[in-house]
């Protein structure tokens, strides 16, 4: 099963690698990992997509919770949440693909947000599967580059993760 | 010594003062380049002791056998590099047994770090998957605030090596010393009380069962909670079996105990583990050496309650029905405040009836006519001649499970010896260790000819401070663990676990400095071990030449059901 683990943790020097570390120590996958300091620049706030049985996801956050640096962890996925990740897609856009191409960035919301003679770049937020159905729904022939952030959670509706 | 706080001093001098505020007695180490200006510092003062070891990897199990037999921090110190990796494995062998530790590391300047410096090893990196936490200082403002962060993890909530890697230009740098009193982490807030809802239910289970067994391990020993283990289970009257991490936590000559549980336990303890309908499981981990194959296990629907204070311990290997997490000792305080002695229905006495006849099996037995020494009976002697009261380390391997079986602990921190690592070389440095902790006492190293070589430096240094260790060494010129393994499961295809060319033991103590005594006669075990441990101010290398080809029985197969037993060679 997939899972969507929030991560609260102090924002220092070496935090991040002692959870890498345990992900790959302990034999865990991760499938993303994202992470940046929130609006208390002493706390970074993590997402992790892992997939494993319940045991296995039990004992993720246990042993996340053991982490000295790690504030709080909860398993976004064991109740309603919200998850976004970002695409960068460049794309070949010569006159002849320009109109179809925008046409189905439109269709899935994304900007175009950099234009050259022969591409655009494309910005396209939304969950996982959304970004696919995007790489889907366009010419493979014309992807250039990709960039994906990784999905980041948050709880829906009064759940939230604070310290 | 004046403790005037805010006195400007060096880095050094901080490092130095922190341990005099933590009371550290001793610390364990090796100089180097990088620990100099601390080195210059121990110099100075007289308060904080350091003694010299011949090699990393001494000193950190030194200090971690110390912090064994006392209850105290074990403190040691290295400098950058190779000093610190030579640590890595007492550092690992702490960390897999869940002793405090501090170890203070010497790192390059600060403006050398990344660059390839001479001496320079990413300490924080190396150890990391083997401490509980680590930190670089990077600011001399920080240093004596994470010297106590340092000690406060190692000790709080399961406990652990946590190391401190310092740069030397912080060592040399001033700043003001100012020793917090005390220390808060907002990330980090173990759980000492159980949840009382919890324990009432553990109550009603254990105080219902039919067929109740005990099972402890390391966790009651570092919670220090064996008198109110041994005051639950006389008050209950039930079986008890202590892992190897755990004897001594109830003594082991009592009636109620049933010898240590798993791959080398009694037939008695894992039969009762198997077969009981309700399992008190208390700072133990269901390890894989000692419930055998999980899914075998988990076959006899018995009700388990778990009690440790690290929540990942529990469920992890095996399901449980009652989690308690907290410190064990206030756990069973709480559940020793809810119990009444039980009274000794029909049903208790079936149950110990067939513990009885498990018993009869004998199943520790071994040719007590040999004309060969058997290592069971140097270990049964060593009890004997010491009183049961000494202090017995050891090293790993089939001398490691005899001292385990014959050698009968009755009190807690006794038996010392390296259970999770499984780490050669711990024996004799980290009866070092306990010998510190406890001078005057008689302290006992049963190892083996291989073991003993992976640390014998040390002998060097248990010269130069006249400890009087008596080393047990039961020589059967094999790997003998690796050599069962193989006769067992590999054909009797013996693939390099002869030990050809060992050296002359006793002309090996006698090159220390030490004793030495060569006894390879049944009956000259008993005279030689006399004589040994009459020398209190000596150490003396006794030299056991035994039987070659001795098994550990019983034993489970790797893999295999607890109760597929293997009883001696007639099994096989
Ligand atoms: C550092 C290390 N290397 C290898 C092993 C694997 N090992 C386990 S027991 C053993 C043999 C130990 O031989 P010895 O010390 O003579 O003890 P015996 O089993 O003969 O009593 C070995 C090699 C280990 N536990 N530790």
């Amino acid at each position: 099963m997939r899972h969507i683990i929030s991560i609260l943790l102090e924002n220092e020097a070496g935090a991040l690698s002692r959870v890498a570390g345990l992900f790959s120590a302990r034999a865990y996958n991760i499938e993303s990992l994202t992470v940046a300091p929130t609006e208390d620049a002493s706390m970074s706030r993590m997402t992790i997509v892992t997939r494993g049985s319940q045991d296995v996801v039990e004992q993720i956050t246990k042993q996340l919770n053991k982490l000295v640096e790690v504030v709080k962890v909860v398993d976004l996925s064991e109740a309603e949440h919200i998850e976004r990740e970002l695409m960068l897609i460049k794309v070949r856009a010569g006159a002849k693909e320009r109109e179809e191409m925008k046409r189905v960035a439109d269709i899935f919301r994304g900007r175009v947000i950099d234009v050259s003679d022969h591409t655009y770049t494309i910005e396209l937020t939304g969950d996982g599967a959304k970004l696919d159905a995007f790489i889907g729904a366009i010419d493979a022939g014309a992807i250039i580059e990709t960039v994906r952030t990784g999905a980041s959670g948050i709880g829906r509706g009064n759940r939230v993760l604070r310290v | 010594m004046d403790r005037v706080k805010g006195q400007l001093m060096t880095g050094a001098e901080i490092v130095v003062r922190c341990l005099q505020e933590e009371k550290v007695e001793y610390v364990f180490g090796y100089p180097g380049g990088s620990v100099l200006y601390i080195y210059d510092e121990l110099f100075k003062q007289d308060e904080v002791k350091h003694v010299l070891v011949r090699h990393e990897q001494g000193a950190a199990h030194a200090a971690d056998g110390y912090s064994r037999a006392s209850n105290k921090v074990g403190v040691c110190l290295v400098t950058s590099g190779p000093g610190v990796t030579n640590a890595v494995t007492g550092i690992a062998t702490a960390y897999m047994d869940s002793i405090p530790m501090v170890i203070i590391s010497g790192q390059v300047p600060t403006h050398a770090i990344g660059l390839d410096a001479f001496q320079e090893v990413d300490t924080v990196g190396v150890t990391r998957p083997c401490v509980k936490h680590n930190f670089l200082v990077k600011d001399i403002k920080e240093l004596a605030s994470t010297i106590k962060k340092a000690f406060y993890l190692a000790t709080t909530g399961r406990p652990g090596p946590v190391l401190v890697d310092i740069p030397k230009d912080i060592t040399a740098a001033s700043h003001e010393f100012l020793y917090p009193e005390s220390v808060q982490i907002r990330s980090y807030s173990p759980v000492a009380k159980g949840h009382s809802g919890q324990i009432k239910k553990a109550v009603q289970l254990i105080s219902e069962a039919k067929r109740p067994m005990i099972y402890t391990g390391g966790g009651v020993i570092l919670s220090n909670a064996s008198a109110q283990l041994t005051e639950l289970t006389r008050t209950l009257g039930y079986p008890i079996t202590n892992t190897l991490m755990g004897l001594g936590a109830y003594p082991a000559t009592d009636k109620q105990f049933l010898g240590m549980p798993g791959m080398h336990g009694t037939y008695e303890a894992n039969m009762a583990m198997q077969n009981c309908d309700v399992l008190l499981a208390v700072g133990a981990r269901f390890d894989d050496r000692v419930i055998g194959n999980p899914k075998d296990f988990a076959k006899n629907p018995r009700k388990i309650i778990h009690i440790d204070i690290d929540p990942s311990s529990i469920s992890k290997r095996v399901k449980v029905d009652v989690p308690i997490v907290g410190d064990v000792r206030e756990v069973l305080d709480e559940m020793l405040k809810l119990l009444s002695a039980r009274s000794n229905g029909v049903e208790l006495e079936q149950w110990w009836k067939q513990i009885g006849q498990w018993r009869q099996k004998d199943c520790l037995h071994y040719d007590r006519d040999s004309a060969l020494i058997k290592p069971q009976y140097v270990v049964e002697k060593l009890w004997e001649v010491t009183q049961g009261d000494a202090f017995v380390t050891s090293d790993v391997g089939q001398h490691q499970m005899w001292a385990a079986q014959f050698y009968r602990f009755d009190q807690p921190r006794r038996w010392i010896n390296s259970g999770g690592l499984g780490t050669m070389g711990f024996g004799l440095p980290s009866a070092m260790g306990v010998q510190y902790a406890n001078p005057g006492a008689t302290v006992a190293c049963v190892t083996g000819e291989a073991s003993i070589q992976m640390c014998l430096q040390e002998l060097s240094t248990c010269k130069q401070y006249r400890m009087p260790i008596k080393i047990v060494n039961l020589n059967n010129r094999y790997l003998g663990m690796v050599r069962q393994w193989q006769q067992i499961d590999y054909g009797s295809r013996y693939s390099e676990s002869y030990m050809d060319a060992l050296p002359d033991f006793v002309k090996v103590a006698e090159a220390y400095g030490h004793v030495g005594m060569r006894i390879d006669q049944p009956g000259d075990v008993e005279g030689a071990l006399r004589e040994a441990f009459a020398m209190k101010d000596r150490l003396v290398f006794l030299d056991f030449i035994t039987d070659q080809t001795e098994n550990v029985w019983p034993m489970v197969k790797a893999g295999k059901g607890l109760t597929e037993m293997l009883l001696g060679s007639e099994d096989l």
